[in-house]
């Protein structure tokens, strides 16, 4: 399982009602660092193929769910679990400080 | 077209500086605020010198060693680094802008963090720390800029055609030059910065306050971490995280120094600039292969 795309149309069924973790990662194409942040999420899914859903939202295309969620910064990466955000990374983060919320 | 722009001039830039140009390279130093090694008083535990040698003469004699080798030196702020297409990287400083297939981070141990209560706080919940990556959600809002120097004004002008209006508040400091329709300057001490979930309110020390949607910090020189914000390299605690080789996250990035954390020593900043250059050398080498 790759990158998932999630958007305001099925971000309910795929990540506020999926059971378990899921990982977002607000982005925008026009946004430099968020250019360096997508390999790290790639490598994240290949790991947790199977454990954890891995997906991005594209903020120019869902500003609503950037509103819901509180994005002010890109990349914002948020890992909810069961429907609710639990943790929060903002700019480009380390992999392995985000797989050790995802294990 | 430069092939390495190394920013810093202290002894991890400058011994870049040295191995990158014996290898034939094209070479350009920036370098704006003194080293941290100026301002040591007294070397004694570094090899080579039987009676030490003060931070400055050390500091100025590397420089000119540079300068021996035909190094080119500017002294000028760097404002802005941008990736562009095709892995090359523009670097903007007051007067000029320079575009250069590797970039060399050796700019030190210095933060920019303000004191001001609250700012931490708000970190990613109003205070943002890079216009060019946050500007977006803040389009016609009203927004503070902190700061006075040629970064604050950088950071404005990559606003001004996004917010509503931009009040640069300088805490104390004196007002610079800036004219533009929807720019005001604000010099009040600022006590402290407020909100509940965001970024509400700025309160001044002369007990009256400014309502704002955000405010992006660009306080005096734009260092290591600001940087790093722009371009997506890794940090920790503020320093740029570099692997054995000083390569960042980054591909034709690296960091040398005392702003990759770890012990601030001349011989670690020395050994640390010797990797970064080595490793710039066989990164242009490869690319150089594949064209």
């Amino acid at each position: 399982m790759s990158v998932l795309k999630f958007e305001e149309g099925n971000f309910e069924e795929e990540v506020l009602k999926s059971g378990g973790k899921v990982l977002v990662d607000f982005y925008a194409d026009w946004c430099g660092p968020c250019k360096m942040m997508s390999p790290i999420i790639e490598d994240i899914a290949k790991e947790v193929e199977g454990n954890v859903k891995v997906g991005k939202v594209n903020v120019d295309n869902n500003q609503e769910l950037a509103i819901e969620y509180d994005v002010m910064s890109i990349p914002t990466i948020i890992v909810f679990e069961n429907g609710k955000p639990i943790k929060t990374f903002i700019g480009v983060t380390d992999k392995n400080e985000i797989l050790s919320v995802l294990k | 077209m430069y092939d390495v722009i190394i920013i810093g001039a202290g002894p991890a830039g400058v011994t870049a500086g040295l191995y990158t140009k014996r290898a034939n390279l094209k070479v350009l130093i920036i370098y704006k605020e003194p080293s941290g090694l100026e301002k040591a008083d007294r070397i004694e535990n570094y090899y080579g010198f039987e009676n030490g040698i003060s931070g400055e003469e050390l500091y100025k004699t590397g420089i000119q060693q540079a300068k021996n080798l035909n190094i080119e030196i500017k002294r000028e702020e760097v404002t802005n680094i941008q990736i562009e297409e095709d892995k090359v990287y523009k670097v903007i400083t007051e007067n000029e802008t320079y575009h250069t297939k590797t970039v060399i981070f050796a700019t030190g141990n210095k933060r920019n963090t303000p004191k001001i209560k609250g700012i931490k706080e708000f970190e990613g919940r109003g205070v943002s720390y890079c216009a060019v990556c946050d500007g977006f959600f803040y389009k016609n809002k009203d927004i503070a800029v902190l700061g006075n120097g040629n970064y604050a004004i950088a950071e404005t002008n990559e606003l001004i055609h996004i917010a509503n209006h931009i009040t640069i508040l300088t805490d104390g400091e004196k007002a610079p030059e800036i004219r533009a329709d929807n720019v005001s300057i604000d010099t009040r001490k600022i006590r402290e910065v407020r909100g509940s979930n965001k970024i509400e309110e700025i309160d001044f020390e002369d007990n009256s306050k400014m309502k704002t949607d955000g405010i992006f910090v660009a306080l005096g020189v734009a260092g290591s971490s600001e940087f790093a914000k722009k371009l997506g390299i890794i940090t920790n605690k503020d320093k740029i995280v570099v692997n054995e080789n000083m390569e960042t996250n980054v591909p034709g990035v690296y960091a040398c120094g005392d702003c990759t954390g770890g012990l601030l020593q001349i011989s670690k900043s020395v050994y640390e600039g010797t990797k970064a250059g080595l490793q710039a050398i066989k990164y242009l080498k490869k690319d150089n292969e594949k064209v």
